[in-house]
């Protein structure tokens, strides 16, 4: 256990008298991608979202990095700062241009210089591919480019691990790739990722472990190349089969 | 200190002048429901105008209800009593109804304009396919559906135009404001009590009118309309 | 005719003496009831239970009686327990308090119809509950709320005319003034509401082509 970036302990999370996650626990290490996937409504963005804490959990525990986050004396805008977040609907600031969007974090946030934060912003674009766009607002980008934006935002910052949630979903197929090889450029620097997403075969390729969650329990999880050729129990059969039929298998 | 403690013997003017302040209180009605029933019918008639008219006709409904909202109360109030009573006697009263009606038809028109406009299109176009004229169309289907998607604005219209009967106080109607600086005078002071009264007096009739309202819009719900428009 | 351009071009000066300090009584009202008007929309929407009554409370209570008793509760009423404002005073007071009334709650609709997920992600790069007010919300919100703000501002600059009934010598009071010496009431008042026209006209337009300046594209009302 010690070591471990990112530790989530037997997290429960009721809304109302639904239990949504139901005793969840993962481990994540430093450099170490793993993917959650699972039917709609298990739970997965609850999940994420308790791991910052946007939604509190109602037992359990979580660490980074060796500190509680879930410890209500903690500071949690501090651990947020370390936690990168990657949203399904983008989530742009829509009154500041791209190049502010990810220098706010910067300037607001950490409190750096204003050149020195506007460099380290126009890098994290650069990094995205949309040097071009830096003045632009979210409502003039398209959705990949939004995205990318997003993960710019929250790249710029620093962070020890970035969440995706379902960061594909709300696009267009054919916007689909460029945000896909956003993502693989992160990867193949080395940052720690914990995604959910229906890209399978992206998924397949960038992350160690895969672990699948259903009705917020985890029912499976192990090696990626294991999963896909092996899964061990039935539902995850009949899952994975679902899912290479509609979402296909390469990309 | 003196001042607040002496309150509680004033208090009594209050019990002893009830009645006038409730004559006063019927007047605001009066005016109200007056001039709220003419703003009405030519806010309807304005309405009409700016959406069936021509270009022209369009353009003087406009341009009167720009004129009307682009000069205050007061003025308008001035204008209208100087400009009558100079020709025909009349009371404060009937010329309190008539300037704030004028007022009142100009944001009322706005409101009626939106409603007809938002159903306008679609429905007009199924009424005028099963043989209906054009009257007949805007009789039975337009307006009775514009009503009631309009009721939410026009309660705020009804709580500003109650309010604003207290101007009609400069033009001598003995309203309630008018009534409460009477008493003031005759009893040398309590400007604070009396005004304080005179305004719990109007928030209760506005309070009232708006739970009406409401209950009348609840009454004219129909599956599938929400309630539109902001509450008060 | 000729008789009405004489006496216009006669009392004219005089009128825009009073129109000048209408205008002063209407920017002071603007300035202190907007920046009241924020503080009273934070604490609808993000206030703990007694500061939300207390605001509550006081947008009821303004929003549902007459600015003209405001006006003579400040003015006259405060007197009458001793403290005496000057006339002008009084107004811009009675006028902020009502404004700041109104559009708190144009300022609370805006702010509650901004996107839960522009907050989601301000707190998710570490982003503190007042930042998060100070440079996600209070930005769009004040941007969307630019159209009904200036309807009501337009709305207060004719009522500053009510300012006339506590002696302020607004272009109300001038008018009156005027009209009580040479008896041509008619005339008089009609070049007053010319010249509130005339004002009002220049300003709509001039509040519209501050909101057309101001647009992001993307940041609209949300109704």
């Amino acid at each position: 256990m010690a070591g471990k970036l990112l530790i989530v302990e037997n997290i429960h999370k009721s809304y109302g008298d639904l239990e949504v996650l139901k005793g969840i626990s993962l481990e994540l290490g430093k450099g170490e991608r793993k993917v959650i996937i699972g039917p709609s409504g298990t739970g997965k963005s609850t999940l994420l979202r308790c791991i910052n804490q946007l939604t509190p959990s109602d037992k359990g525990k979580v660490w980074l990095d060796g500190v509680e986050v879930t410890d209500p004396k903690v500071q949690i805008n501090r651990i947020r700062q370390q936690v990168g977040m990657v949203f399904q609907h983008f989530n742009l600031f829509i009154h500041l241009t791209a190049l502010e969007n990810v220098s706010i974090g910067l300037t607001k946030v950490k409190g750096l210089p204003k050149k020195e934060a506007r460099q380290k912003a126009m890098d994290a674009l650069q990094q995205v591919g949309l040097a071009d766009k830096v003045n632009s607002y979210p409502a003039e980008l398209s959705g990949g480019q939004q995205q990318r934006v997003g993960i710019a935002r929250s790249v710029a910052l620093n962070p020890k691990l970035i969440l995706f949630d379902e960061p594909t979903s709300a696009l267009d197929p054919e916007l689909i790739g460029e945000v896909l090889n956003a993502m693989i450029k992160l990867a193949k620097a080395g940052m720690t990722m914990l995604l959910v997403t229906h890209e399978m075969g992206f998924a397949r390729s960038i992350c160690n472990e895969i672990i699948f969650m259903e009705n917020g329990k985890i029912v499976e999880k192990g090696p990626s190349q294991q999963f896909f050729s092996n899964p061990k129990h039935k539902r995850t059969q009949q899952f994975l089969h679902k899912i290479t039929e509609l979402y296909g298998e390469g990309r | 200190m003196e001042n607040c403690c002496s309150y509680y013997y004033n208090m009594d003017i209050l019990i002893k002048e009830y009645k006038s302040l409730l004559t006063g209180a019927l007047i605001v009605l009066e005016v109200a429901t007056g001039h709220l029933t003419l703003g009405f019918v030519i806010g309807l008639l304005l309405a009409a105008m700016q959406v069936y008219g021509n270009r022209f006709i369009s353009f003087t409904a406009i341009t009167i209800q720009k004129v009307l909202r682009g000069i205050p109360a007061l003025v308008l109030l001035m204008l209208v009593y100087f400009g009558l009573t100079s020709l025909i006697d009349m009371s404060p009263v009937v010329v309190a109804i008539i300037a704030l009606g004028l007022r009142s038809s100009a944001y009322q028109s706005q409101v009626f304009r939106g409603g007809i406009q938002a159903i306008e299109s679609g429905q007009r176009e199924a009424a005028l396919s099963i043989g209906m004229s054009r009257l007949m169309t805007i009789r039975l289907i337009i307006f009775p559906q514009a009503l009631r998607l309009v009721i939410g604005p026009w309660t705020n219209i009804f709580t500003m135009e109650v309010k604003d009967v207290s101007l009609a106080y400069s033009i001598g109607v003995l309203e309630l404001l008018r009534r409460g600086r009477f008493i003031i005078r005759y009893t040398h002071g309590n400007a604070m009590l009396i005004y304080c009264t005179v305004a719990v007096f109007y928030f209760i009739i506005v309070r009232i009118g708006n739970t009406l309202l409401y209950r009348l819009e609840d009454k004219l719900l129909i599956p599938g309309f929400e309630r539109r428009g902001g509450k008060k | 005719m000729s008789d009405f351009l004489k006496l216009a071009v006669d009392i004219l000066p005089t009128l825009l003496n009073g129109l000048l300090m209408t205008l002063q009584l209407w920017v002071l009202t603007l300035v202190f009831g907007g920046i009241s008007a924020v503080f009273i929309a934070l604490a609808r929407v993000y206030g703990n239970k007694p500061i939300y009554y207390l605001a509550t409370g006081y947008v009821e209570l303004i929003r549902g009686t007459p600015l003209l008793v405001q006006i003579f509760i400040i003015y006259y009423g405060l007197g009458d327990i001793g403290i005496y404002l000057k006339p002008f005073l009084a107004a811009v007071l009675a006028f902020s308090i009502n404004t700041a009334a109104y559009q708190a709650e144009y300022i609370r609709g805006a702010i509650q119809s901004i996107r839960s997920g522009q907050i989601e992600a301000a707190q998710s790069i570490g982003m503190s509950k007042l930042k998060v007010i100070r440079y996600i919300i209070m930005p769009q919100a004040l941007r969307i709320v630019i159209p009904p703000w200036s309807n009501e501002a337009i709305v207060m600059l004719k009522f500053t005319s009510l300012a006339f009934m506590v002696t302020v010598p607004e272009l109300m009071a001038h008018g009156r003034m005027i009209a009580t010496r040479n008896f041509r009431y008619l005339e008089v008042f009609s070049i007053v509401a010319i010249i509130y026209l005339v004002v009002v006209l220049i300003f709509t337009k001039l509040l519209d082509i501050l909101e057309i300046k101001s647009k992001i594209p993307g940041l609209e009302a949300r109704r």
